[in-house]
């Protein structure tokens, strides 16, 4: 009843304005993905947040907002009872039949496209900023960002020789359970310079074969902070016997990098080149 | 509780006397009550819980558009679908129970619930993957429809794997029951391999029940089916009392074993493919549900199938209040509350009936 008439009059006020939904007005917003929740308060319009959903957990203020439970297992009537205005959510929330009832209580969604490149995030913003009707704060948090990915893509031009990297998200039964392409974790180490191993051999997470492990000759395994690395230094995994073989394993190389990491928002840039610090001074080269 | 004291005290009467009819009748009779009262209750009390609910229901249009959608698109097809399944789910359990005289029997048996759940993970999957004009013909049911499908096709199976010169064997069903619970749950785990992170979340979530995707479309898809089964189910109550005696014995008493048999798995392939279509899998409610009565009322089928039906349905509707508000604005999945509040629950009744117990 409420969007209609404003898609309406947008049409016919502004005919030259894009098509992308704003919302300026908006105050009471629900905010559903982390790396969502994330632009809002790098834009400084988190006064407008009334709740978040669970993967929302950056920055620590966010969780004091009440969650509406996990991203793709919405309930309608949960997210309607915080009297939302506006949901801003990642493309992949669910189910869509609670998405439907909020579209039939007349609260406006706008979806914000996922991906682990670049442009993804600079792109998420401008429909972040574009809902907020902040366009101007989305600008210059955009040209920060991008000058972040190009301070980051020099460095890695400069590098002929890139690191051969390994991502485990966790190890199951002496078995790595690791990043292939289209993941977070593909798209972090193609940014801080590195080469993932697993990329050309499978989509997503699996586990693999040891001696898949020593075929792919890692220089390094990174896998998240508090996942493997009980012991410091990553020892356990090193000694896996497929890990021991490769050249990470042969010369000590294990770092963990924040889990933030893996989603992708306006601190990328600044992940992305702390793991390739991390990478540099595994590789010992600087 | 004190009705429960009250029950128990009238039930050793009874068993002197050996007549439990007039327990049976009364339990429909404070059951139905009881429903009522759930069916309110389940509206009244939600998430929102500002929501005008009179307002909604009558008022003719004082009520907010989010009131009036909270009230008619999502608690009452939520409530009406509670209701439905749950007593789908008992009703099913108690006839399981009967024809197989066993019991640990559950609506599972009939292979309905593996291979819903393989159907419902390989839409969950593979539906991205899935012909165009399959998505444009099952659209956002792709799940809902794959899991019906998948249901149906095991139920078929194992009628078939189980009957010879027209004749199932309940022991031959049984087993072949397990063998195909597992090849499928084999092949729902190869599909689980190949998952991505946020399908492998749906296929958790899809696992553990959910009414919470409850809307006007899965209600009119699911309740024609489950509606007929629930009105046929009490017919069969004659024949399962029969066959209780063993089934040479109730053909001898005139009860056509073979039809009846037909109508039950059918009957039960039908109501819980439905239900596991639209809502998940919920477990326990087959289970619980027909024991509890059995304890109260003992084991004529008579009652015992009507008085199912309602408890299934005021049970899983409390177990959805409770999933949509204890950690509200998000939502427990509903197969979590039915276990935790249900398992201990009955472990509870069979320690203080330990003596009653005795199917």
């Amino acid at each position: 009843m409420i969007r209609l008439p404003k898609t309406l009059i947008l049409a016919a006020v502004l005919p030259a304005m894009s098509l992308a939904e704003r919302y300026p007005e908006a105050q009471a917003i629900v905010s559903v993905g982390g790396p969502i929740t994330e632009i809002i308060y790098a834009l400084g319009e988190e006064d407008r947040l009334v709740a978040r959903d669970t993967t929302s957990l950056f920055p620590a203020a966010a969780q004091d907002l009440p969650d509406v439970g996990y991203m793709r297992a919405l309930s309608a009537e949960g997210v309607l009872s915080v009297g939302p205005d506006l949901i801003i959510a990642r493309s992949t929330s669910g189910p869509a039949e609670a998405l439907e009832q909020l579209r039939g209580a007349a609260v406006p969604i706008v979806f914000v496209e996922d991906g682990f490149t670049a442009e993804a995030v600079t792109a998420s913003v401008a429909t972040v900023g574009e809902a907020l009707g902040v366009e101007e704060k989305a600008a210059a948090l955009i040209a920060e960002i991008e000058a972040g990915f190009a301070t980051l893509a020099e460095g890695n031009a400069a590098t002929d020789d890139p690191v051969r990297v390994l991502f485990a998200i966790s190890v199951e039964g002496g078995r790595l359970n690791a990043a292939g392409r289209g993941t977070g974790a593909d798209g972090i180490i193609a940014l801080a310079g590195g080469v993932n191993v697993m990329a050309e051999s499978f989509e997503g997470y699996k586990l693999i074969n040891d001696e898949a492990v020593i075929l792919a000759a890692p220089d390094v395994i990174v896998m998240m902070e508090g996942r493997g690395d009980h012991s410091g230094g990553g020892v356990e995994v090193l000694a896996l016997p497929a890990v021991s073989l490769t050249p990470a394993g042969e010369n000590g190389h294990f770092i963990t990098i924040s889990g933030d990491a893996l989603g992708f928002g306006p601190r990328t840039p600044a992940l992305a080149s702390d793991l390739r610090a991390q990478l540099d001074t595994a590789r010992g080269k600087d | 509780m004190a009705m429960l004291d009250m029950f128990q005290s009238g039930v050793i009467r009874q068993r002197q006397t050996g007549d439990r009819r007039n327990i049976a009748r009364l339990l429909t009779f404070c059951l139905s009550g009881l429903l009522g009262l759930a069916v309110l209750f389940s509206l009244g009390w939600g998430a929102a819980s500002d929501t005008d609910v009179l307002g909604a229901l009558f008022g003719a249009g004082d009520a907010s558009v989010r009131d009036r959608t909270i009230i008619w698109d999502i608690r009452l097809p939520r409530v009406l679908i509670g209701a439905l399944v749950g007593a789908a789910l008992a009703v099913s359990g108690a006839i399981m129970q009967g024809l197989f005289r066993n019991p640990l029997a559950d609506p599972g048996l009939v292979g309905v619930s593996a291979g819903a759940g393989f159907g419902a993970v390989a839409a969950i999957v593979l539906g991205s993957a899935a012909p165009l004009w399959l998505q444009a013909f099952a659209g956002p049911y792709l799940v809902s429809f794959a899991a019906f499908i998948g249901g149906w096709v095991t139920a078929v199976l194992l009628y078939r794997v189980a009957t010879r010169h027209g004749r199932t064997s309940v022991a031959t069903m049984l087993l072949a029951g397990i063998a195909l619970a597992a090849f499928t749950s084999a092949l729902t785990g190869l599909l689980v391999y190949y998952a991505d992170a946020d399908e492998l979340r749906d296929v958790t979530f899809w696992q553990l029940g959910s009414v919470a995707g409850a809307n006007w479309q899965k209600f009119w898809s699911a309740a024609p089916l489950i509606v007929a089964c629930l009105i046929v189910a009490p017919f069969m109550a004659r024949s399962l009392n029969a066959l209780a005696l063993g089934e040479a014995a109730a053909s001898h008493m005139g009860i056509r074993v073979q039809l009846m048999k037909r109508v039950a798995i059918l009957t039960v392939a039908c109501s819980v493919g439905a239900s596991v279509a639209i809502t998940g899998g919920i477990g326990f409610v087959g289970i619980v549900v027909p024991h509890l009565l059995r304890l109260v009322q003992g084991p004529d089928h008579k009652g015992l199938l009507i008085n199912a039906a309602l408890l299934g349905a005021i049970m899983l509707l409390l177990a959805d209040a409770i999933s949509r508000t204890i950690i509200a604005p998000a939502e427990l999945p509903i197969g979590i509350i039915t276990a935790v509040i249900g398992g201990p629950f009955f472990l509870w009744i069979l320690m203080r009936n330990r003596a009653l117990v005795d199917l």
